[in-house]
């Protein structure tokens, strides 16, 4: 094994074009526990914790443009109100110890379907930014997710950043599991309100091969917002909406039977998990939407 | 490899070391200071937790190679860690966190790093033999560090504040009620010191 330690993000693409098979290390919380456990002898580990770069974010207009480096302990502490899905899936993952190190980069390069910063990305809208010495590219996050812990890197690609949209509206993100701390999701639902298109995106997480949208879902509950006039009287939604929005969701599941659940658990309890998601958010929305009226 | 890298305030080499290989294996297998536990190797039981460049992280989790030039406090260094930060007024003077500077005032006392031996011990490991706190003691390494970090950044803790702080370290013996009394024994001492 050889262990590579590029200086600046060029020397590491430089690096990983010259050893595609290469294998990056962040936080290293995926890696090791395969190296410990022999489950992995990569030939080289690509060492990115010099690159200073990778643990910085920008606030722009419209999206966050989060390193793919820094670690959810500093976007629980930063970005809560820029990335509030986010910050709230980062909550939940493992342990502060785990936290301090591992990021949004490395929960894309396993791209397991139980990463808890998937659903949150899907539900509030991002592209990953990737490079190479042949040039950058963005991915719409809908298509970086190709199989089970399979993503649409190429071999000689690492992960610049994650550029993703600054909330518009409330977020929430929710996780089922047998306890508080040390949880990988059974399974996992986020949900964004974005008031300013007059939408709703979901993110399922660990109840199918890949994260997923609940597309069908989304457009039946934009559809019954928009023919209600919801988003201007912020009346409380239909309850028949909401349940027939929560079976849609159960319903764009895919799992598996698995140790940690079965798969008509998984789809219950998206379901619920949608159901309330869905009342909390809303119920955030039409507080400050009342609130605005007051003052106006 | 060589990995160079400080340890408790000193400049410490480890030789021969295979680039797959854990900052835990260093720690414990190359420079002998075994306080730091391996127990799962998988980041769940937190008793292998050591601060780098402040940070508590698990040392199973870190590959040696990047630890290069950084700075690790284990457990063997924490009693002059904290008396080091007791003695700079804590994180008012600035000097949170094992800083250089703190690192290099810490490490001209003399004092024996690698074993502990000849330090007092820190108020958080005080306050564990006090309430009672250590059963067999595996666990207790990685909650020493963890607690001492949290009390460093949040003296005035809740009960809630402590448990989140503490959730990523197992014991299988106490069954917690006395590491929580350990805890708030420190932040009590701590605030009466004030
Ligand atoms: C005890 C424990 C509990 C955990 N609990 C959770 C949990 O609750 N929720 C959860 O989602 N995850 C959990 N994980 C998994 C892990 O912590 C996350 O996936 C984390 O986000 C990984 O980040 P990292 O920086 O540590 O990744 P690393 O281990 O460094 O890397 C992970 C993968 O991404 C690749 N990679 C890293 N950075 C880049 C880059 N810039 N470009 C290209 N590829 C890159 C690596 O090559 C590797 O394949 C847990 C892990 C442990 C050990
Ligand atoms: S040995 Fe590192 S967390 Fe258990
Ligand atoms: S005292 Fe034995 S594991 Fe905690």
């Amino acid at each position: 094994m050889d262990f590579l330690r590029p200086a600046s993000w060029e020397e590491a693409l430089a690096a990983k074009a010259e050893h595609p098979t290469a294998v990056p290390i962040a936080g290293g919380t995926d890696v090791m526990v395969e190296i410990n456990f022999d489950h992995r002898r990569p030939e080289y580990l690509l060492d990115l914790n010099r690159i200073g770069d990778l643990e910085e974010w920008e606030v722009g207009a419209e999206s966050v443009r989060l390193g793919a480096s820094v670690p959810y302990t500093k976007i629980m502490e930063n970005l809560r109100g820029e990335l509030p899905g986010l910050a709230l899936a980062s909550h939940t993952v493992a342990s502060p110890q785990i936290r301090n190190r591992g990021g949004v980069g490395g929960n894309l390069g396993t791209a397991s379907p139980a990463g808890d910063a998937h659903p949150a990305l899907l539900a509030a809208g991002a592209e990953v930014e990737v490079e190479s010495v042949r040039g950058s590219r963005l991915i719409p996050i809908d298509e970086f997710y190709t199989g089970v812990k399979r993503n649409a890197l190429a071999a000689d690609e690492l992960i610049r950043a994650v550029r993703i949209k600054k909330a518009d509206g409330p977020q929430q993100y929710s996780k089922v599991g047998t306890r508080n701390a040390m949880v990988i999701a059974v399974c996992a639902f986020g949900l964004a309100l974005h008031p300013e298109t007059r939408t709703v995106r979901t993110g399922i997480g660990s109840a199918a091969p890949t994260p997923v949208r609940a597309k069908v879902a989304e457009e039946f509950l934009n559809a019954a917002l928009e023919e209600g006039g919801f988003w201007d009287n912020g009346k409380i939604i239909t309850p028949s909406v909401a349940k027939q929005f929560a079976d849609l969701c159960a319903g764009a599941c895919n799992p598996i039977d698995d140790v940690r659940g079965t798969a008509s658990y998984r789809r219950h309890a998206v379901g619920v998990m949608a159901r309330r998601t869905l009342t909390w958010t809303w119920e955030s929305y039409r507080g400050t939407a009342a609130r605005t009226e007051g003052v106006a | 490899m060589r990995v160079s890298f400080t340890v408790n305030g000193r400049p410490q080499e480890a030789d021969d070391v295979w680039e797959g290989e854990s900052l835990l294996y260093v720690l414990r297998e190359r420079l002998g200071l075994p306080g730091s536990k391996n127990a799962c190797e998988q980041g769940e039981c937190g008793s292998c937790t050591v601060r780098l460049d402040g940070v508590p992280v698990c040392s199973c989790l870190v590959a040696a190679g990047q630890v290069e030039g950084r700075e690790v406090v284990t457990v063997e260094g924490l009693a002059d860690f904290a008396k080091q930060r007791a003695e700079r007024g804590g994180c008012a003077s600035g000097a949170c966190g094992t800083s250089l500077q703190d690192a290099q005032g810490w490490a001209a006392q003399g004092q024996d790093s690698q074993t502990g031996e000849g330090a007092e011990l820190s108020p958080v490991q005080q306050a564990f033999i006090d309430a009672g706190a250590v059963q067999c003691g595996f666990c207790t390494p990685g909650l020493l560090v963890a607690a001492d970090e949290m009390l460093e950044r949040n003296p005035n803790p809740s009960d809630a504040d402590i448990r989140e702080a503490l959730s990523g370290n197992l014991c299988r013996c106490t069954g917690y009620e006395t590491i929580m009394d350990a805890v708030r024994l420190a932040a009590a001492r701590q605030g009466e010191v004030v």
